[in-house]
């Protein structure tokens, strides 16, 4: 059981490079192989979801070195599913990058997608805040590539600044991580926890400012008001499969903020308080409102669905914000959903804006399987605006019944369910422009073919093949299935965020090493005091060297 | 559970399966896919049947399944009277739609897709009255939304009928969001979501303080959903449906959902003064006003959409009251209404198909021509008016008895009257459907000759006022479904008997006033109408479509402004909120006493310092110059480095100056393809602005570093420090740390290089083959171009220290685990010898003298890297465990092998080959923007001294 831990890390770090070195002259064999890794990637995840599930926190102690002292990465309820939303996430949108030839639009799609999975399930596993630096160095810079393969100006210009808004997060999260060691002394997530509960708050400025850089990186990741900006113009111009996997790149963030402000910065620590909960409600809010206006106002397409990812994760933060388990499950619920909703919507913009010129929502003569893109678009559309008989429906009204403190309730009830109306108009403003309007346009000819030859992007008039469609009907159902087994999936993502509330088991999983590792010095606090702290600045420094390196 | 509740879950499921089935049956033809749509109906129809008697009783029929209950949403069923009474309405008057639409829709139209969406309709129009549980009557509420939606829009080519669909989903889902916030605190204060639970603790919602937010939202939803004013005008835009789908939704369903809801919520909310103002009070101006206007629509669905719009709001009123007689009333009228109301949007279609025209105007004489569907038609609309021996006159009546004795704030006049006047206006409406569609002489100018359809298209409406006569002559017939419908409403066991007369009651003059005054409106029609034409009023729909127009310009206003893709404005506020945040957060908590002492500041150190600060603001003054920009920060990197040095940190000094040696002549590379100034693209004011914020960052940053400086804290790294040369056979920590303790980071950071190198690949290659590569192609760099491109003593002197540069690097390689060094520094060593020769005798050539490729050098070193960490599987032990050993190597003296080095292996070369990616792909560049390349070692051999140079070209 044990190495399974890291194998979501090794297996798309090992097969990305012999993708994108050895294979790369051949698209069938790097096919081949990324998708069958991405299988094995999935029946990994299954496993560790099935080990998990019963409750145990496994922890694998890289280097066999002791906790705090070494990396460990930590396996449990919450790390196991969001490794297995991982791995079906991207196997969906793998089959859907094949079957419409996204991969070859440009180079080394398939390495960079592995590598793209390895930071993220990186991420989710570990238990070190220096690692998880590490980790969303490498998704960044994968996903950097992803989003601008195939190229393009404007693709090229969001993805520039896509690129530097999150090396601004990423310098800030140094800064983090400084503080947090200098204040601290260790970067291990059950050691922080530990160490946070012992200072008091007349001694924990500092921590504090730790604490919430951290969250501002976070809500970086996350795309939360204030930090929200680069996301519109990124998934609305990313290569659509790429946008589709970015659904689980928000919520990277969400769950560093799950994860980190619950175990190691919860409310009941005195030092940090309500701290974190007060001002994510509030960046919640305003990220519900900004979604949902843009979602209202948009022109084009990908930056509706964009708009509505953005509002999608204003809501989830809303939850997590409460930071209760009852929420949490709510929360985790809805971080499920959502994923898929915006994956689903993602895959089905695309497959019908290459059979168009463009995506600006105005009329134009109807694709191919007018009917088929606008039922799929519908389902797609529904979940996102959370209406029945999909999950987002159930999600929104769990998030809605789990906020129910009197001083939130006017303000986190207003904006969910105004922010619902305004993405269902948008919504259905949008398809029946795309889908019901275009069937009784009708262009003369010869504009059509001026048309064609302006647009760089050619344009597809072949029918969407079964393999094409399949990915999209993929998400929709995930999202059916997560409705019909919502009692089910509830009752796991509640096991979850107790197994998460309950700090001491993490705490003790972590840092109880098991005999036979290399010791432990129990004297270790003695004289050599003045040696640690000159080491101390050193080992911090360290990070900044090697973040110079790349 | 037994068979009653198997066979209510089967009820509720029936239409949603049944729903699968048309789609596909249309492939069969016409008739088998009407059929099968109704066989779901008709079972469903059948299964109530046989559950009807126990309900009729008063047993109370319950399935549950749990669902999420986590929330408390359970997938329970229950049918008492009052749903028995809707279910059947529901299917039965389905059942008739279907048959009807068969007839009524053309060869054109996707009959398939029709029947599916009207399925889907049923069943959440079914799943709304058989819920147990509100948050489930909520998943199906909001399915009347969508699939009403689709119905609506299902002539999609046609503006009006997306337009009118767009309109419902946007009124009715609004309505319906408001309602989930009433749903929820109505279970907030009750504590159950079930309604059987809320039905019994009616007391304790209305002496909550919450009850009145949970009733105005709750009424919400049902005002917005059964057309009450102000929220009436979706629905005669919703006409924009095929006529079937009028019939459906507008008599017995869609806009009935409202009216359930304030039946089924009567016993838990109604009866406060809050209730009788809110909702008596709208039902009656929604009466009033809708029977106002229907007198003056000259489209016959229109003219039915105000008349719908009028009796939703009798049965509000009713409702509103509170009183359980106005409940029986209501539960009367809700069946009387859609008998005859289905009957007549049926009649109105057959018009329309036959004559080819909805327009009253355009209309008339139809009597003589299609007699029975006027026959039809005119029964339907008297029963209407409410005139006696008709159904409808027996619910007026009993509406017109309540209302008069109904007092709105201490006056007992304002609602009898204003009731009459609503039921004048519906008198003199109906006589106006009768008279002027199918009364007068005959008209040569219909658009199309009508006639009298086949029987299957006026079977339904027939049947339908056969019940119109048969209730209106035997009221008693209805008794007992009234009886229990009713007790459900009220939560108490009702015996009405309905009957034709009531004596003389103030009812009946109101009544025979009703009559006669609309016979008097009808008569003076004309000359009202044109007043009415004439006169100002507000368009619904204009004022709707302009407020949405406005949200929308608003919406996209305040999107485009906030959103306008200016990343240094993203920067800004991404900087401030940072500092602000960060300062609330210091804010709220305390600093011990500084522990450490100021150390003295040397003068060297000070000059360090000071050369620091003028470079970092020479960057800025000179950041227009590009090639001086880039010389000046190399000075703050070297100064970083003498930092490291002085402050003992070898291995960091040694890292970053060779990473700021490659960065630099790799940028220094690259500037030859850029322009040598950037652009001027700030205004002053917001260099300023900027400014502002880049100090306040900068002292913020300085502030936190200092007050962390000063303290002590207790940290991990004394375990480092002790176990570095035991457990990691390493005496320096730093390399041990990288290769050993924290391998795991470096394994990620090596593997964040080798994606920068793929990512540069396949950019070059979307770059090159783009716009850029043309602009590159015909840009003229030569005049840039040294005549010297490949000078002999740069060559000589880079041969002659490669071997010197390699020899540097292996060691610094090999001595990295105990002294300062290691494979990144290694790497970087290597990388910067070969790029000189890269410089000095230009890419093809020296790329002719390597035999590795980089690409292969940077997968080697990932996977190196990451099979060195696997290894230790082999062993047993967690991934990147090191194993190291010390042996004896004749020759040499002791030496170690540590799995580590092998792991730095990989370290090294990943860098190295990402170093060389670069270059290459800045070659590639330059052969792309036209540079020759040369095949000789330098340009001018010594040994060849014969050829001078044409224009600097080989």
């Amino acid at each position: 059981m044990t190495h399974w831990i890291i194998a979501p890390v090794i297996l798309p770090a090992l097969l990305a490079p012999i993708i994108g070195y050895v294979m790369r002259y051949d698209i069938l064999i790097a096919r081949i192989a990324s998708i069958v890794g991405t299988i094995g990637l999935v029946a990994i995840a299954a496993g560790l979801f099935a080990s998990a599930a019963p409750g145990e926190t496994f922890v694998y102690r890289l280097g066999n070195w002791p906790a705090p002292f070494g990396i460990v990465l930590v396996l449990d309820r919450l790390s196991a599913l969001m490794v297995m939303l991982t791995s079906v996430l991207a196997l969906i949108v793998l089959v859907h990058a094949v079957a419409t030839n996204w991969d070859q639009k440009g180079l080394h799609f398939h390495a960079l997608f592995q590598f793209q999975l390895m930071g993220i399930s990186g991420a989710f596993l570990t238990g070190d805040v220096f690692n998880l630096f590490v980790f969303f160095e490498v998704l960044l810079i994968a996903s950097y590539g992803l989003m601008i393969h195939s190229g393009g100006r404007e693709r090229m210009r969001a993805g520039l600044q896509y690129v530097i808004m999150n090396l601004a997060g990423s310098t800030l999260f140094l800064f983090a991580l400084g503080t947090l060691y200098a204040s601290t002394g260790t970067l291990n997530i059950a050691d922080l926890a530990v160490r946070l509960r012992e200072i008091p708050v007349e001694d924990a400025a500092i921590v504090r400012v730790a604490a919430m850089l951290l969250m501002i990186v976070f809500a970086v990741k996350a795309a939360l008001f204030p930090v929200q900006f680069w996301l519109p113009g990124t998934y609305a111009n990313a290569p659509a499969p790429v946008a589709a996997l970015f659904a689980i790149m928000t919520k990277v963030g969400a769950y560093a903020i799950i994860r980190v402000h619950t175990i190691v910065f919860g409310p009941d620590i005195p030092a940090t308080g309500d701290m974190a909960g007060l001002w994510l409600f509030a960046a919640a809010i305003v990220t519900v409102g900004i979604g949902a206006f843009g979602v209202l106002g948009a022109r084009r397409l990908m930056p509706l669905i964009a708009f509505s990812v953005l509002g999608s994760m204003g809501t989830l933060m809303l939850a997590i914000s409460a930071f209760t388990p009852g929420a949490t499950t709510a929360a985790l619920y809805y971080l499920v959903h959502s994923t898929f909703a915006a994956a689903a919507l993602f895959l089905i913009a695309d497959l019908v804006v290459t059979r168009r010129p463009g995506d600006t929502l105005t009329t134009l003569p109807a694709t191919v399987q007018n009917g088929l893109f606008a039922a799929l678009f519908f389902g797609a559309a529904i979940g996102m605006a959370g209406m029945p008989p999909l999950s987002g429906f159930l999600g929104k009204l769990f998030v809605l019944d789990n906020l129910r403190d009197p001083a939130e309730i006017g303000w986190a009830w207003t904006a969910i369910l105004v922010g619902s109306l305004f993405t269902i108009v948008g919504f259905a403003r949008a398809g029946s422009a795309l889908f019901w309007k275009s069937t009784a346009f009708v262009l003369p000819e010869n504009v059509i073919s001026e048309d064609e030859e302006k647009e760089e992007v050619p344009i597809t008039r072949d029918p969407a093949k079964a393999w094409e469609v399949a990915p999209t009907m993929a998400a929709i159902g995930m999202l059916a299935a997560l409705s019909i087994f919502a009692g089910p999936a509830a009752r796991y993502f509640e096991l979850t965020a107790d197994q998460l509330f309950d700090r001491n088991a993490y705490v003790s999983a972590v840092l109880e090493n098991p005999d036979g590792l290399k010791p432990y010095p129990d004297d270790h606090h003695g004289e050599e005091d003045a040696a640690y702290d000159e080491d101390a600045a050193e080992h911090d420094d360290d990070g900044s060297a090697k973040d110079g390196g790349h | 559970m037994g068979d009653g509740s198997n066979l209510l879950v089967i009820i509720a499921l029936l239409p949603f399966i049944g729903a699968l089935v048309p789609g596909w049956m249309i492939r069969a033809g016409r008739n088998a896919c009407a059929t099968f749509t109704a066989v779901p109906t008709v079972l469903a129809l059948v299964m109530l049947g046989i559950l009807a008697p126990d309900v009729m009783r008063g047993e109370v029929i319950q399935a549950r399944f749990e669902w999420l209950p986590q929330l408390g949403l359970s997938a329970s069923f229950f049918l008492d009277g009052l749903g028995l009474l809707f279910a059947g309405m529901i299917l039965g008057v389905g059942l008739l739609i279907i048959l009807y639409a068969r007839f009524y829709l053309s060869g054109d139209d996707p009959m398939g897709q029709f029947y599916t969406y009207l399925l889907l309709f049923q069943g959440a129009m079914l799943g709304i009255v058989l819920s147990d549980n509100i948050l489930l009557l909520l998943v199906f509420w909001e399915l009347t939304s969508l699939s009403s939606f689709l119905l609506i829009g299902y002539w999609k080519h046609l503006p009006e009928g997306r337009q009118g669909a767009r309109m419902a989903l946007a009124v009715t889902g609004s309505g319906g969001l408001a309602m989930i916030g009433g749903m929820l605190i109505l279970g907030n204060i009750v504590g159950s979501y079930d309604l059987t639970d809320i039905l019994a603790s009616g007391d304790l919602i209305k002496s909550s303080e919450w009850y009145l937010p949970a009733l105005i939202l709750i009424l919400l939803g049902a005002f917005t959903k059964s057309a009450q004013f102000p929220f009436h005008f979706w629905l005669p835009h919703a006409m924009a449906a095929p006529t079937p789908v009028s019939a459906y939704l507008h008599s017995a369903t869609m806009v009935k959902a409202g009216v359930f809801l304030m039946a089924r919520m009567w016993p838990a909310l109604a009866g406060t003064e809050a209730w009788f103002y809110i909702v008596a009070t709208v039902g009656l101006i929604t009466m009033v006003l809708g029977a106002v206007i229907a007198l003056f629509k000259d489209d016959l669905k229109a003219l039915l959409a105000f008349s719908t719009v009028s009796h939703l709001g009798l049965l509000t009123m009713l409702l509103g009251f509170g009183t359980t007689a106005a409940a029986v009333a209501a539960v009367f009228h809700i069946i009387n209404h859609l008998t005859f109301k289905a009957a007549l949007f049926m009649t109105a279609g057959i018009v329309d198909h036959e004559a080819h025209t909805r327009d009253i105007k355009r209309l008339g004489g139809l009597a003589k021509l299609m007699p029975i569907t006027a026959t039809i038609g005119t029964i339907a609309a008297l029963s209407m008016a409410g005139i006696p021996l008709f159904n409808g006159f027996l619910s007026k009546e009993m509406m017109l008895e309540e209302a008069s004795h109904t007092y709105w704030f201490e006056n007992p006049w304002i609602v009898p009257a204003l009731a009459t006047l609503g039921a004048l206006f519906s008198v003199a409406y109906s006589l106006r459907f009768i008279f002027h569609t199918f009364g007068g002489p005959v008209r040569d100018d219909y658009p199309h000759k009508p006639h009298d359809p086949p029987f299957g298209m006026y079977a339904a409406p027939a049947l339908l006022v056969v019940l119109v006569v048969a209730i209106g002559v035997m009221p008693f017939l209805a008794d007992n479904l009234v009886a229990v419908a009713a007790s459900a409403v009220a939560g108490e066991a009702l015996h009405p008997h309905l009957k034709i007369w009531h004596g003389v009651t103030p009812a009946l003059f109101m009544s025979f006033a009703a009559i006669g005054g609309g016979i008097v409106l009808l008569l003076i029609h004309r000359p009202l109408d044109r007043v009415w034409i004439a006169a100002p009023r507000p368009e619904a729909k204009a004022i709707f479509d302009k407020l949405l127009a406005l949200l929308v310009g608003a919406t996209r206003w305040i999107t485009e402004v906030t959103h306008n893709r200016s990343i240094t404005r993203y920067l800004a506020i991404f900087t401030v909120a940072s500092v602000a945040l960060g300062y609330a957060a210091w804010t709220g908590g305390g600093m011990s006493a500084p522990s450490r002492e100021m150390l003295p500041v040397p003068p060297l150190v000070g000059l360090g310092f000071v050369l620091l600060i003028v470079g970092a603001a020479s960057v800025v003054l000179f950041h227009r110059n590009r090639f001086r920009a880039l010389v000046v920060l190399s000075i703050i990197g070297l100064m970083v480095s003498a930092g490291f040095v002085y402050l003992s940190a070898p291995d960091l000094a040694l890292t970053q100056i060779s990473v700021e040696t490659v960065t630099i002549m790799l940028l220094l590379l690259a500037l030859h393809f850029i322009p040598k100034e950037t652009p001027r693209e700030t205004r002053v004011g917001k260099k300023i602005a900027d400014g502002v914020v880049a100090l306040v960052a900068g002292t913020g940053v300085g502030a936190l570093a200092y007050a962390f400086m000063r303290r002590d804290v207790d940290t991990i790294s004394g375990f480092h420090l002790d176990n570095s040369y035991a457990g990691g056979g390493g005496n320096n920590v730093v390399n041990v740390i990288l290769v050993d303790f924290r391998g795991y980071d470096t394994y990620g950071e090596i593997i964040v290089l080798g994606i920068a190198g793929l990512i540069i690949y396949a950019l070059m290659q979307a770059l090159l083959g783009g716009p850029a590569g043309r602009k590159l192609r015909n840009t003229d760099f030569t005049r840039d171009l040294s005549r010297d491109r490949h000078p002999l003593m740069m060559v000589v002197a880079t041969r002659v220290m490669m071997p010197i540069a390699v020899m540097v690097g292996i060691y610094i390689f090999l001595r990295g685990h105990n002294y300062p060094g290691g494979g990144f520094v290694a790497g970087l060593v290597i990388a910067i010898a070969l790029l000189m020769q890269y410089m000095a005798s230009g890419f093809a050539w020296t790329q002719s003298r390597q035999r590795i490729q980089y690409h292969a050098m940077i997968g080697f070193g990932v996977v190196i890297a990451g099979l060195t960490g696997a290894g230790s599987w082999l062993a047993g032990k967690p991934f990147l465990t090191s194993a190291f050993g010390y042996f004896e190597f004749p020759p040499i003296e002791e030496f170690e092998l540590a799995t580590a080095a092998l792991f730095d292996l990989g370290v090294f070369l990943t860098v190295l080959g990402a170093v060389m990616l670069m270059l290459f792909s800045l070659s590639r560049i330059a052969r792309y923007a036209g540079q020759s390349v040369n095949l000789e070692p330098m340009d001018y051999d010594p040994a060849d001294r014969v050829k001078p140079l044409e224009g600097g070209k080989e």
